[in-house]
C-alpha cells in the first residue's frame, strides 16, 4: 500500500531556500499562463495547485501550507478576469488539508502522490465551484467526466514534477 | 477561550485567512457594481508576468522567423506559383464583387442606411493567457502606453482575419486583457447570414460557443455562416463569427445553436484591436459607383430643353424636374458639370445615359455624330427615358420601370439630371481636346 501510517518521529520535515520558495511558485504561474498558448492541452493542468500541494506536504506545517496556497491562489486569480480570491480560497483549503495529511501520512511514494493529488484536485475544484457559484454567482461549469480526466492528468504530472522538485528539498 | 484558540491555533488561522478572503470577495462584488476598477494586486501580477511572456514570445518568434525565412524554404517556388494563380482568380472575383458592392452602396444611400466603417486598428501580439479553463482570456502586448483605453460603454473589439476574437477587458501599462468570445461571461450580438435570425452568442463552461435566443420554431441549417449583428454596440456589423455546428432544442422556447468559431482562439498569435469605428452614410460618390468615361462624356453634352406642357403657363420658370424636387428654381447646368438636384443625391450614371437619346434628336448633325460615337460603345439601357412623352413631367426610374404612376415619388429617388438650360453651353465643351481619351470608354 502506497499510503502508510507513520509515527511523528519517522516523518521528515523539509524546508526550502528563499529562491526556491519564491521562484518555483512564480515559475509555475508563468508557465501556466504561457504554455497553453503553445500547447492547448496544457490548460487542463494546474501547475500552481501542484506546487501548493508539494510545498504543503513537504513542510508538513499547516500554517505554512495554507498561507502558501492562499498567496499562490490570489496571484493566479490576478492573472484571470474573475474575482480575486476564488482560487485563493480553494488553494488555501487544499494547502491546509495537504499539510494536515502530510503530518500523518508518508507521501514520498509515487503511488501515494498520484492518489493524493487526484483527490486534492477534485477537492480544489469542488471548493472553487461552490465559492464561485454560491457566493459570487459566477457562471462556472462542473462536469464530472472532465473533472476526473483532469484530475488524472494532474496526478500523473504531479508524480514527475514532485520528483524534480524533490531535488530542492533540505532537511530541517 | 484563549486555551481553545491556542489549542486550535492552526485551524483558527485557517478560518481567519478564509474570512479575510471572503471579505475581499464581498468588497469586489460591491465595487464592480459601482465602477470598473482594477485591483492593485492584479496590476502587480500582470506587470510581473507579462514582461517575461513578452521576452519568450519575441525570442521564439525570432528563432522561428529566422528558420522559416532563411533556412526552411522548401516548396516556396511551387507555393508562389499557386498563389499567383490564386491572385488571378481573385482579381476576376473582385471585379464581379465590386459591381455588387457599388449596387449595394447605391441602395443604401437611397434608403439612408448608416454604415459602420472600421477606420482605425492596432495590430497586437498575443503573449499569454490566464492558463485556466474557468477564465478564457488572453493577454496582448499593447496597453495604455500604446494608446489603448478601456471604456465601459464602448469596449474595444479584437479580431483576426479569420473572425472575431473578443473584446478588451482591462488595459495595463504595456499589456491588455482580452476576454474571448467563448468565455461564459461574454456575449456577442449575432445574426445568421441566410435566415437573418438574430441571437446572442455566448460561451459555455466547456469552451464552446452557443447562439442563444433563437426561437424554437425557426429553421436553422448546420453550416450556415454566423456574423456579428452590431446589436451589442461593440463589434461592427458583418464580421464573421463562425458556422453553425449543430442545432438542438434548448431551454424554454429557444433553440440551442452550437457555433464553430472561425477564428482559432487558442492559437491566435497576431490580432487587430479596432480602436475606432465610424458610423456614416455612404456618400453620393460612393453610391454612384465608379465614374465611367461615358458618364463624363454625356455630362458635357448640352441639356435637354424641356418643353413646357400645354396645360402649364408658358411663362412658368419651373421645370418638371425642379417641380419634382420640391418646386424650387431649376438647377442649372454649368459648363461641363451638372448641378445637383435638391434631394442631395447626385444623379447616377443610369440617369445620365437616359438623357442621351433625347439630346441627340434635337441637336445639329455634327452633334448627333458625336453622341452617336460616344454612345455606340455602350449598350443602350432597356429602361424607358425618364421624360414623359405626354406631359413632359419628369418621372423617377422606379415609375418608368413599371411602378404605378399614381404612387408618390419619394424625394431620394434619382431624378434625371438634365434640366432646361438658360442657354446652350459654349461650343468648346464639345471640342475634341476636351473629350476623354478613347481608351477610357467602355
Amino acid at each position: 500500500m502506497a499510503i502508510s501510517y507513520t509515527s511523528r518521529e519517522q516523518i521528515e520535515v523539509y524546508r526550502f531556500s528563499v529562491p526556491v520558495t519564491v521562484g518555483v511558485p512564480l515559475a509555475a504561474l508563468f508557465l501556466q499562463a504561457f504554455l497553453p498558448r503553445i500547447i492547448s492541452f496544457f490548460s487542463i493542468f494546474d501547475l500552481p495547485l501542484l506546487v501548493t500541494i508539494f510545498f504543503a506536504v513537504a513542510r508538513r506545517n499547516q500554517v505554512s501550507g495554507l498561507l502558501t496556497g492562499g498567496v499562490i491562489g490570489i496571484l493566479q486569480d490576478s492573472l484571470a478576469h474573475r474575482y480575486v480570491g476564488l482560487y485563493g480560497i480553494a488553494k488555501t483549503v487544499v494547502g491546509y488539508v495537504a499539510s494536515s495529511l502530510g503530518v500523518k501520512l508518508d507521501l514520498e511514494n509515487p503511488g501515494a502522490r498520484l492518489m493524493v493529488t487526484f483527490g486534492f484536485y477534485i477537492l480544489h475544484e469542488i471548493v472553487y465551484f461552490l465559492v464561485a457559484r454560491l457566493l459570487v454567482r459566477e457562471a462556472v461549469g462542473f462536469r464530472w467526466g472532465h473533472l476526473a480526466f483532469a484530475a488524472l492528468c494532474n496526478a500523473a504530472l504531479a508524480v514527475i514534477l514532485f520528483m524534480i522538485l524533490d531535488r530542492f528539498k533540505r532537511r530541517a | 477561550m484563549e486555551n481553545i484558540i491556542t489549542r486550535y491555533r492552526n485551524f483558527t488561522i485557517l478560518v481567519a485567512v478564509l474570512f479575510a478572503q471572503f471579505l475581499g470577495l464581498a468588497m469586489q462584488v460591491k465595487r464592480t457594481t459601482d465602477s470598473q476598477s482594477t485591483l492593485l494586486i492584479r496590476v502587480w501580477a500582470v506587470s510581473t508576468v507579462t514582461p517575461l511572456e513578452k521576452a519568450f514570445v519575441f525570442t521564439t518568434h525570432g528563432i522561428r522567423n529566422v528558420w522559416r525565412n532563411y533556412f526552411y524554404l522548401r516548396g516556396v517556388r511551387r507555393e508562389n506559383r499557386e498563389l499567383q494563380a490564386e491572385i488571378s482568380q481573385m482579381r476576376l472575383e473582385q471585379a464581379r464583387l465590386a459591381e455588387d458592392a457599388a449596387q449595394a452602396h447605391r441602395l443604401q444611400a437611397l434608403l439612408g442606411f448608416k454604415e459602420q466603417f472600421i477606420s482605425q486598428t492596432m495590430p497586437a501580439q498575443v503573449i499569454g493567457s490566464s492558463g485556466s479553463d474557468q477564465s478564457r482570456i488572453i493577454y496582448i502586448d499593447k496597453g495604455a502606453r500604446d494608446g489603448l483605453k478601456v471604456d465601459i460603454d464602448q469596449p474595444l473589439p479584437v479580431i483576426t482575419d479569420q473572425g472575431i476574437i473578443g473584446r478588451v477587458l482591462r488595459v495595463f501599462h504595456s499589456s491588455s486583457q482580452v476576454l474571448l468570445v467563448n468565455d461564459t461571461s461574454s456575449g456577442v450580438g449575432a445574426i445568421l447570414e441566410k435566415s437573418r435570425l438574430q441571437g446572442v452568442l455566448k460561451g459555455t463552461p466547456s469552451g464552446d460557443a452557443v447562439l442563444d435566443k433563437v426561437m424554437s420554431d425557426e429553421q436553422v441549417e448546420p453550416g450556415e455562416r454566423v456574423l456579428t449583428s452590431g446589436g451589442d454596440r461593440i463589434f461592427p456589423k458583418g464580421l464573421l463569427i463562425g458556422y453553425v455546428r449543430d442545432v438542438r432544442p434548448g431551454a424554454d422556447l429557444f433553440l440551442r445553436v452550437r457555433v464553430r468559431l472561425s477564428a482559432n482562439l487558442s492559437k491566435a498569435e497576431e490580432v487587430l484591436v479596432i480602436t475606432k469605428v465610424d458610423e456614416r452614410e455612404p456618400t453620393a460618390a460612393e453610391a454612384r459607383g465608379p465614374v465611367r468615361a461615358i458618364d463624363i462624356l454625356t455630362n458635357r453634352l448640352p441639356s435637354v430643353p424641356v418643353k413646357p406642357p400645354s396645360d402649364q403657363p408658358a411663362n412658368s420658370e419651373k421645370t418638371p424636374s425642379a417641380a419634382a424636387n420640391g418646386g424650387g428654381s431649376a438647377p442649372k447646368t454649368t459648363a461641363g458639370k451638372p448641378a445637383e438636384p435638391k434631394t442631395g443625391i447626385k444623379p447616377n450614371a443610369t440617369a445620365s445615359v437616359h438623357s442621351v437619346p433625347g439630346v441627340a434628336s434635337e441637336q445639329s448633325p455634327a452633334l448627333k455624330n458625336k453622341v452617336a460615337t460616344s454612345t455606340s460603345t455602350t449598350p443602350r439601357p432597356k429602361v424607358k427615358p425618364a421624360v414623359s412623352a405626354t406631359t413632359g413631367a419628369t418621372t423617377s426610374p422606379a415609375v418608368a420601370q413599371g411602378n404605378h404612376p399614381d404612387e408618390p415619388v419619394k424625394a431620394p429617388a434619382p431624378a434625371p439630371m438634365v434640366t432646361a438650360p438658360a442657354q446652350d453651353p459654349p461650343a468648346q465643351d464639345l471640342s475634341p481636346q476636351n473629350q476623354p481619351p478613347q481608351g477610357h470608354r467602355r
